[in-house]
């Protein structure tokens, strides 16, 4: 039984991960309507900046500390949030009247671009590199289960980002713009919102929240590679459809219910077969209900 | 490209093909093989051009298909290859044919669940499927798993590459010129004005899903008779991705510039061997490139349809 | 004499929006009928409706004598109902010539194996396909055209093509989705006689969707009028054009 709670745990912190991933998909796809599929390599690029960071970091506060820890992941974040209005601005506006198809194609070249330039040895090199330690960890135990405070880490800090992030988007007014693009962009244009702005900043909140991501992966698994973000962004994407892509509380429902279903996949049935489990959710989702657990069903006018 | 006389170009492709085989042994065997590898990539960019370009439906899964007819043939042959070798050739071209019509029924089972998705999602949910058949190649220890196949014979050669590459040719470009091959096209250019014409998108997706499985099938039959060794890695969808490049370079729907496509970017990197370090970062820059100034791909000579 | 096409009391309802209330509306053979009403009155839903293209939540629809609810639209075109769309949905990346032959095919279809093995029955077929299609062609003088990219023709002939191309599934009804939309004076007369040139020639019914009061009144026999989704008239032009209900419809109260 505490193996389950075990597993329990363990779902969930990885479940958390892909949320803050999936986060960032489904913005993009509620305003924009397509797959930023460059968008797993910013989770890749938050864990390196974490990386190269850290010892800079270290000469202000202390490493390892929740101080230090926190320093290394804020600016992380700004730094991916920069990278993600950057390819936004070069590589997709340019493109934002053409066919859906030509973006997506577009896409894919700026994450195998991403990908290869960093596995260049003069860049980060392909092999894997060992991420430092930020945050003291220790061990817990709560009665039969022994947890590792990082996992904890992890759930807390993704709380706190989903209330920053829930607080933004209900209580701002570039929150409201952002719900109103998503609604209806010439509507909102109508408005006199000024729709650059507003998906410019949806790119970078989403590339903040995947760094985020790529922080506290690094921090529960220390080995990072300049591939690392592809299964994950994927996997955050099927997380993105699970809970009804457009839809934020989906996305966070979506990553959670993948990152428990993989889990317990691979603890009580097989590892080998741990990477299928989340095309097999999406083939299934998309087979019954296409428009996510959380989503409303869109209607083609004629 | 408007075939009028469409069995004489493939009669005469497949005696030119057999012609040039005979003087085959004349020739560089390190280019005879990038020749094969030629001849396995025309087959696999205009098997995807069926599906990609002239249907436009984005499948990102055709390394998939190409693995499982690569598997197939595989086997087949491994298992039946030492029986006569008078009977090689039947039996190399039976584990071809295997091959693709195994992949046709992948590519049945993928097209079918698909069918109502569309671009960005159908992309994704191919690419899973690719995805998953590699997962379950990689746990099927009964061909190798992840350590991968050795294929006893090495019998793809220069007039079995070309041979099919022109009957791909033949088969999608005589489908798509006639009247009933309009309705690929239709259902890639508006999919509900082809239904209220009478055309069944259903019936047009799912043909070409399993056509252009098939064919691919039949490429991973010839690619595992030449490299003689196979890892479902070599499979993923970075392989798919490299299809979907050389349709999108050609042209999707322009089946000439998907072959000189095809054809490019087999030499590339040979020609990119001095810079090997930077070939694939100069691969996806050129993508990004090409789709920012001209998403029609480099040999299209017609208006990019509008949408 | 039974109905060509009859809806008894459709409903079309999306959530909670109804587009279609309780529509009753007959369309017998070679009749030329008119569906007006203001903007979003729920006539395209009709279209839309009639051509499967939306499942209705409620009541009938029967087309020559068989139900015609629940049917994909490529059934509904091979039973011989026709149309074409408000914003001109044509081919794109086909010629002229293509257009239409795609439409021609629904009735002399051959497939795959066909095609392939191209032997004297597919150059037969692809003969007789070519032959209806250009004689389709001649008669509404696209003729001249026929190797032109569809997107490239001037705006009148691009509709003119979607007619024509509507006509080689060889309907028994036509619905005409405001036809006359963009055109000026001359061109809608000629539209006027085009439309009843196809009813007498075709020997085929038009339903007829238009804004312009010029040509609904000048060649439908019959007209039904919507206003939200719900049938407030129907009769001869005379009668309509004296209806305080449709007055009211469209100038508001």
């Amino acid at each position: 039984m505490s193996e389950f709670f075990q597993q329990l745990i363990n779902g969930f912190a990885f479940g958390s991960i892909l949320a803050l991933i999936a986060l960032g998909y489904t913005m993009v796809y509620g305003i924009l309507r397509f797959i930023n599929f460059a968008h797993g390599d910013v989770f890749m690029l938050g864990a390196f900046a974490g990386f190269y960071l850290a010892p800079k970091v270290a000469t202000v506060f202390p490493i390892p500390s929740i101080t230090g820890g926190l320093a290394v992941m804020a600016i992380s974040m700004a730094i991916c949030a920069a990278i993600g209005i950057v390819i936004e601005k070069l590589a997709y506006r340019p493109l934002r009247k053409r066919p859906k198809l030509t973006v997506l194609i577009t896409a894919i070249g700026v994450s195998l671009l991403i990908e290869y330039t960093c596995q260049n040895s003069h860049v980060f090199g392909a092999s894997p590199k060992s991420f430092p330690t930020l945050i003291p960890a220790y061990p817990i135990k709560l009665g039969a289960l022994s947890l590792n405070s990082n996992q904890l880490v992890v759930l807390g800090v993704t709380l706190a980002l989903l209330a920053a992030l829930r607080f933004i988007v209900l209580k701002t007014k570039i929150g409201m713009a952002m719900r109103a693009l998503a609604f209806n962009p010439e509507a909102a244009a109508l408005m006199g919102i000024n729709t650059d702005v507003v998906i410019s900043f949806t790119f970078g909140l989403g590339s903040a929240l995947a760094a985020a991501a790529g922080i506290l992966f690094a921090v529960n698994y220390p080995s990072i590679d300049p591939l690392m973000g592809i299964l994950p962004g994927l996997k955050a994407f099927v997380a993105a459809v699970l809970g009804g892509i457009g839809n934020l509380p989906g996305a966070a429902l979506g990553g959670i219910i993948i990152g428990v279903t993989e889990t317990f996949v691979a603890g009580y049935i097989s590892s080998t077969y741990r990477d299928a489990i989340a095309f097999g959710i999406l083939i299934l989702i998309l087979l019954i209900k296409p428009s996510g657990l959380l989503g409303k069903k869109e209607i083609e006018k004629v | 490209m408007n075939i009028r006389h469409a069995k004489t170009f493939l009669f005469g492709a497949l005696a030119l093909s057999f012609l040039v085989s005979l003087g085959a042994n004349y020739f560089n065997s390190y280019w005879l093989f990038i020749s094969y590898d030629i001849g396995i990539n025309i087959i696999l960019a205009v098997s995807l051009n069926l599906i990609n370009g002239y249907t436009g439906q984005f499948s990102l899964g055709h390394a998939g298909f190409m693995a499982v007819g690569a598997y197939t043939a595989a086997v087949i042959t491994n298992q039946f290859g030492e029986l006569n070798t008078f009977l090689s050739g039947t039996v190399f071209l039976g584990a071809l044919l295997a091959g693709g019509v195994l992949a046709a029924v992948a590519g049945l089972l993928v097209g079918i669940p698909t069918l109502r998705l569309r671009g960005d999602y159908l992309a994704i949910v191919t690419l899973g499927f690719g995805e998953i058949i590699r997962v379950v190649l990689q746990n099927m220890n009964a061909v190798g798993g992840a350590r991968g196949l050795s294929v006893m014979h090495g019998w793809t050669n220069f007039f079995w590459a070309f041979s099919f590459a022109a009957v791909t040719v033949y088969v999608v470009t005589a489908l798509v010129h006639s009247t009933y091959g309009r309705g690929f096209i239709a259902v890639r250019d508006d999919e509900v004005t082809a239904s209220a014409m009478g055309i069944n998108p259903t019936k047009y997706k799912v043909t070409a899903f399993v056509i252009g499985a098939f064919f691919a099938g039949i490429a991973g039959g010839l690619y595992a008779h030449s490299k003689q060794f196979l890892t479902p890695g070599g499979f993923g969808f970075m392989q798919s991705i490299s299809f979907v490049v050389m349709v999108i370079l050609g042209g999707m729907g322009n089946t000439i510039g998907v072959i000189i496509a095809a054809v490019l970017l087999t030499l590339l990197p040979e020609f990119l061997r001095p810079v090997a370090e930077y070939r694939m970062i100069i691969y996806s820059l050129l993508l990004i490139v090409l789709m920012l100034t001209r998403p029609q791909g480099l040999f299209s000579f017609k208006k990019s349809p509008a949408k | 004499m039974s109905a060509l096409l009859q809806l008894d009391k459709t409903t079309v309802r999306f959530g909670g929006l109804t587009a279609v209330s309780e529509l009753d509306l007959s369309i017998g053979r070679s009749e030329l009928i008119g569906l007006i009403g203001p903007n979003g009155a729920g006539k395209t839903t009709v279209f839309n409706l009639i051509t499967g293209v939306y499942q209705p939540t409620g009541g009938a629809i029967t087309f020559d004598g068989q139900s015609a609810a629940n049917r994909q639209p490529q059934e509904i075109a091979r039973r011989g109902i026709a149309r074409t769309f408000q914003n001109i949905r044509l081919f794109a990346s086909m010629s002229v010539f293509d257009n239409v032959r795609t439409a021609a095919r629904l009735h002399c279809p051959r497939g795959v194996r066909n095609a392939l093995w191209r032997g004297s029955s597919f150059r037969y077929g692809e003969k007789q396909i070519a032959d209806e299609v250009m004689a389709l062609l001649e008669i509404f003088q696209l003729g001249r055209f026929r190797d032109a990219e569809a997107t490239g023709l001037s705006y009148g002939d691009q509709r003119r093509l979607e007619i024509v191309r509507a006509l080689a599934t060889k309907p028994k009804l036509l619905l005409l989705d405001e036809p006359a939309a963009g055109m000026n004076a001359t061109e809608k007369t000629d539209l006027m006689r085009l439309i009843q040139f196809i009813k007498d020639k075709f020997q085929i019914s038009v339903l007829l969707v238009e804004h312009d009061m010029q040509v609904v009144m000048g060649i439908c026999e019959r007209i039904a009028v919507l206003d939200y989704g719900v049938k407030i008239a129907e009769g001869a032009p005379a009668e309509i054009r004296a209806n305080p209900k449709v007055v009211e419809a469209y100038l508001g109260n």
